[in-house]
Order: structure tokens, then C-alpha cells, then sequence
């Protein structure tokens, strides 16, 4: 006797949403963040200004340029922004459920006309939304600030680029994101599960590419009498690194940003016959280049968030 | 009825929570769910909320089945945990406005309702103050303000007195009376058997997982007590008195505690207990029927059953 369970389950949902989001604008931890990232906004628009003063020239796309340009010692927006995000999403998410456990109001929301599951989207959701806000607010920032230290418009593909960026962004965001809220539902002390997001993600930004380069060695040796080793030995570097997360945002941001990158891989002399190098790429073709490792981010972010959503809807309500 | 469980049972691997729980609960009533502590109480309110799933046995609320119907079931059944949270940071009237935006209330209706059910319970001036500033007792009556938001039919309350003080768990216990003359059917748990027992219409006892007991409290103390009369007597009374009490017809047990007489009788027998006195050349110096307490039919019930398992 299977019988379907009544209503929608999005009933409930914008309550959540527009109380989550409500929170989460109003916390003292998303003004750290906010300041912490208009900071370094600032510092990468100014270097970025400085360098690219001196070398205007003949660049058809500078606007771009804006973001990745760096200057010892401080490094491009682009890797402030790969830096911050990561942090941001688990400081927005981390206490997502156990939180309600602690303050034991978890019972008594989910004794309103509410399925678990608008809770969780609602969760998810806002932490989202209130993520592009800041994204949005910075990028229209250091857009902003561009124009008046630079001087030049972007043109209609670099606004198209950037705004790829920005989607690619909060896509990545979106993996921290769940990640943090399934922490939240896997322990029960948000001290515990903030910690936990934080180590995944320090394993991820230091610890992964060692990891890969020991583990590639390992597998495809490099033997220096056979170059086809060393061709399968950056292949499988490439390949493990790839479950990083963080490869795959700074390879897609890298495609996006830069129209000249025609292949994230070793490239072969043979296969650069005929090709001019430096020539950009039409935006499609950059994109093309890119949706592996978009949707491979897409990927990891649902896939957390089912796991979310399994262990949620099993969790016992009584702490 | 308005709640009904056919062998409602949950376990939890190898541990059992509640076990072949028959339980009805018709409209209006006050029903008391009372034991100790880790006994199903909280379990068996899960299961008719719907926020836990029954291991075997059905549920039936107001006709909906919690597991399969759990929206119908929540919009007409208030909630009250045990340990009762809010936001803190948010005033009692935001923490009351988000409930009417999960409720789906339209905002009018739900400004008006939040207003009054505030007011009734005493809140009207804090509304403002963020509930991180709020005692224990403001909490609770927080709480079931909360629970009169949805107009329910019913209201659950899960130890709604536990962590009150005295003063404060006599008020809540007026405000739950209170629910009963609107009305409502309440079902409410406790450990704290003396404190509930005056507004509980029927209870039922709880051991380990099983309701073991279940009646008025005049009932229960009548099947466990033996006596459903228990009459507490003082006199200053000649040596041959307590023969003379015991000879007396109908006189269950006898005891003799702190200069009173306790007895337990099958029918009023003050009448003959005062001739009884007077025949005996005492001095009569108060005499009276006790109201039967929980605690005692639970402290003798139990005495029995382990009486019998250690037999």
C-alpha cells in the first residue's frame, strides 16, 4: 500500500527563505565579510589600475583584465575572490540545523503545516541569495571602480564574460554552501561542524595538490628516457587534481577571463599546427571550454545537497 | 475521537520507546500522558505529529493519518515542546509572525491573531523585547500563544510545567484549563504527577514504553488503591482505638503516621469513624477524606509489579 504524502512540498518555503535571508543580511558575521571583501576589492583594483596604466596598449579586452592582474604582493581580485568565497559560504552556512537543535526551535517549526524539505531548501536557498547579493554588490564594485581609474567601457562580450564569472562564482560558492549544511546536520556543536567545513577546505586549497603529485608519481611514473611518461604523468596529475573543487573554479574562471586560453590541458606541438597563438576566443567557444568543469562544480554541489537532504529527513527531531 | 492508536509502537534498533500503544482521546477532553521520564511520552507525541515515524501501528488525528498526512494534521494541532525555543535575537512578535508565515496566514488576519493571543497570555507588553531577555515562565507562555496562533483542535503540550516555578506553574496550569472551556482537546505530558493530575480529565499512566493504566484519577486509585475513600483521622484516643478502627466494617488498610490515622475505605465511613472515636472515650480532632494522589497510585502500582515480577 503505497500512498503518496499530501500537499507540496515547497509549502512554507519563502518563509523560510525571506527569514533566513533576513538573518543572514542582518548577522554580525556576513558585515565582517563584507568589509574583509570590499577590502581586498579595493586593493585589487588599485594594483590592477597601477599595472595596467603603464601597459594600456593594445589589450581588446582590459576590462577583463581588471580582475586577473596581479602585483606582488598582493595578488588579482580573482584570487582573493577564490580565496574568500569558500570561507564566506561556510560562515553563512556551518550552524544551519544544528543551530536550530541548540536553540530547540527545530521541533517547533516543523510542528507547522511544513515538510522538512522547505526547512532545508529555505536553508539552502537563502545562504544562496545572500551570497550573489555580495557577490553582485562586489563585482559591481570593482566594475565600478575600473571604470574610473581606467577609464575605458567594457565591451558587450567582456560583460558577458564577467557575468559568467559571476554565475561560476556563486556556483562554487553553492558547493561550500552545502557542504557547510551538511556538516550542520552530520554533527551536532556548530563549533564542531564549522571546524570540520574549514579542514575540508584547507585540505582542498593545500593539501590536495601535494596529495595529487605523490599519487600521480605513484601511478604514471615519469621515466626520463620516454616522453610519452611524462605526457601520462601530467594527465593523471590533471586528472586527480580535478576532484578539487578548486581546480575546477580556477580553471573555469581562467577560460572565462582569459579569451586567449584555448585548452586547460598539455597541449602537443602537433596539435598547435595552424593555430594562432594568442588569438582570442569567441566567447561560445571559451564557454564550451569551460562547461566540463562548470558542471562538474554543479555536480559536487547537488550531490552534497542530497546527501543534506537524505541524512536530514532521517535525523530523529528530539535532540 | 479525536486522537486514536491502534498498537502504536516505535523502536529504536533494539530499544524500545513505545510499545502497543492503544490510546483514545475523545473531543474536549483533557488527557494526560504521565510517567517518568525516558517512558514513550515524548515518542508517543512525535508519532501523532507526524514528526516521527511509527515502527508498526496506526495513528489516527482529527481522522488523518500523521505519516501520510502530516500538513492536515499540523494545521489544526498545536505544539507545545518540552524545553520550548525561540529565536532570541528576534522580539516575541517577529518569533510569532514567522509561525503565521509558515502557518500561510494572510497578513491581516495574522497581525490581528498575534495581537490577541499575546494578549491573553500576558505578553502584550514585552511583544517588542527580543526573547533572549525572557524568563523561563515568559517562554513557556510564549509557547502557547504560539500554539492559540493556528486556532487549533487540538493542543499538544509536552511537559508544559516542567522548569516553571510553583506561582508561575500554577497560572499555566489555569491557562490550559482555560483551553478546555474553549473547547479544545488537549493531551499534555508530565512526569510531575501531582501537578497535573487536578486538570486531567482521564490519564494514562506510563511505564517503560507501555500505558499500563488509564482512567480518571478516581478510577485509578480506586483499581490500584483498593479504596477509592481514603480518610485521614486524629483524635486523642484510648489504647483500645486502632482495634476498634480495625473491626469497623469495610476498613481496608490501616496505618498510623505523625500522631493521624490513615485509612482507606471502600465507602464513606466518617460517620461510624466518629462513633467509633467517641465509643472508645477519645477526643475527636479532625477528620476528613483525602483526595487520592497520582504519585501514590503510581508509587503503588509499581510496588506491586515489581512485588509480582519478583515472585
Amino acid at each position: 500500500m503505497l500512498r503518496l504524502r499530501e500537499g507540496s512540498p515547497w509549502t512554507g518555503l519563502w518563509a523560510v527563505f525571506f527569514k533566513e535571508l533576513a538573518d543572514h543580511l542582518s548577522s554580525i558575521r556576513i558585515r565582517l565579510l563584507e568589509v574583509l571583501i570590499a577590502l581586498s576589492a579595493l586593493g585589487a583594483v588599485y594594483t590592477a589600475s597601477q599595472t595596467l596604466r603603464q601597459t594600456v596598449s593594445e589589450d581588446p579586452f582590459l576590462f577583463l583584465k581588471l580582475f586577473t592582474t596581479e602585483q606582488d604582493p598582493l595578488p588579482s581580485f580573482v584570487a582573493f575572490l577564490s580565496f574568500f568565497v569558500p570561507l564566506a559560504a561556510i560562515a553563512l552556512g556551518f550552524d544551519a540545523l544544528n543551530g536550530e537543535y541548540g536553540r530547540n526551535t527545530l521541533s517547533r517549526v516543523l510542528a507547522q503545516p511544513i515538510y522538512r524539505d522547505a526547512l532545508l531548501f529555505g536553508k539552502f536557498l537563502a545562504g544562496l541569495a545572500t551570497l550573489g547579493v555580495v557577490l553582485l554588490a562586489l563585482f559591481l564594485l570593482v566594475a565600478g571602480l575600473g571604470l574610473l581609474f581606467l577609464g575605458v567601457p567594457p565591451g558587450g562580450e567582456e560583460v558577458g564574460r564577467a557575468l559568467l564569472f559571476l554565475l561560476a562564482t556563486l556556483v562554487y560558492a553553492g558547493i561550500w554552501l552545502a557542504l557547510a549544511i551538511l556538516f550542520s546536520v552530520l554533527f551536532r556543536q556548530p563549533a564542531t561542524s564549522a571546524l570540520a567545513a574549514i579542514a575540508v577546505w584547507l585540505f582542498f586549497t593545500i593539501f590536495w595538490g601535494i596529495v595529487a603529485q605523490l599519487l600521480a608519481q605513484a601511478l604514471r611514473p615519469v621515466d626520463p628516457f620516454n616522453p610519452e611518461s611524462a605526457l601520462a604523468n601530467a594527465q593523471a596529475l590533471l586528472f586527480l587534481s580535478r576532484f578539487s573543487p578548486n581546480t575546477l573554479y580556477a580553471e573555469t574562471i581562467l577560460v572565462l577571463l582569459n579569451p586567449a586560453v584555448r585548452s586547460l590541458g598539455p597541449v602537443l606541438f602537433t596539435q598547435l599546427e595552424g593555430a594562432l597563438i594568442g588569438t582570442p576566443l569567441p566567447l561560445s567557444q571559451s564557454l564550451l571550454l569551460a562547461w566540463p568543469q562548470l558542471t562538474g562544480m554543479l555536480a559536487a554541489c547537488t550531490l552534497l545537497f542530497t546527501l543534506t537532504y537524505v541524512l536530514f529527513q532521517r535525523r530523529e527531531v528530539r535532540a | 475521537m479525536v486522537i486514536e492508536t491502534h498498537d502504536l509502537s516505535k523502536r529504536y534498533g533494539r530499544v524500545v520507546a513505545v510499545e502497543g500503544l492503544n490510546l483514545q482521546v475523545g473531543e474536549g477532553e483533557v488527557f494526560g500522558l504521565l510517567g517518568p521520564n525516558g517512558s514513550g511520552k515524548t515518542t508517543t507525541i512525535l508519532m501523532l505529529l507526524g514528526l516521527t515515524e511509527p515502527t508498526s501501528g496506526t495513528a489516527q488525528v482529527l481522522g488523518h493519518d500523521p505519516v501520510r498526512e502530516p500538513l492536515s494534521v499540523k494545521r489544526q494541532v498545536g505544539y507545545l515542546p518540552d524545553s520550548v525555543g525561540f529565536y532570541g535575537e528576534m522580539t516575541a512578535w517577529e518569533n510569532l509572525r514567522y509561525t503565521t508565515r509558515l502557518l500561510g496566514l494572510p497578513r491581516l488576519e495574522a497581525e490581528k491573531r498575534i495581537g490577541e493571543v499575546l494578549e491573553r497570555m500576558g505578553l502584550a507588553d514585552v511583544a517588542q523585547r527580543p526573547v533572549a531577555t525572557f524568563s523561563r515562565g515568559m517562554r513557556q507562555r510564549l509557547g502557547l500563544a504560539e500554539v492559540l496562533l493556528k486556532r487549533p483542535k487540538v493542543a499538544i503540550l509536552d511537559e508544559p510545567t516542567l522548569g516553571l516555578d510553583p506561582e508561575a506553574a500554577l497560572e499555566f496550569l489555569a491557562m490550559i484549563r482555560g483551553l478546555k472551556a474553549e473547547g479544545i482537546t488537549v493531551l499534555l505530558s508530565s512526569h510531575l504527577l501531582h501537578q497535573v493530575q487536578a486538570i486531567c480529565d482521564r490519564v494514562g499512566l506510563f511505564h517503560r514504553g507501555r500505558m499500563v493504566l488509564v482512567g480518571t484519577v478516581r478510577d485509578l486509585a480506586e483499581r490500584v488503591l483498593g479504596g477509592a475513600y481514603r480518610i485521614r483521622l486524629r483524635a486523642s484516643a484510648g489504647a483500645s482505638l486502632a482495634e476498634r478502627l480495625k473491626s469497623l466494617e469495610g476498613v481496608g488498610a490501616l496505618r498510623q503516621q505523625d500522631g493521624s490515622w490513615y485509612l482507606e475505605a471502600r465507602r464513606d465511613l466518617r460517620p461510624e469513624l466518629a462513633r467509633a472515636v467517641l465509643e472508645a472515650g477519645g477526643e475527636l480532632l479532625e477528620l476528613g477524606l483525602e483526595e487520592p494522589s497520582l504519585d501514590e497510585v503510581y508509587a503503588r502500582y509499581f510496588q506491586e509489579v515489581r512485588h509480582a515480577e519478583a515472585a
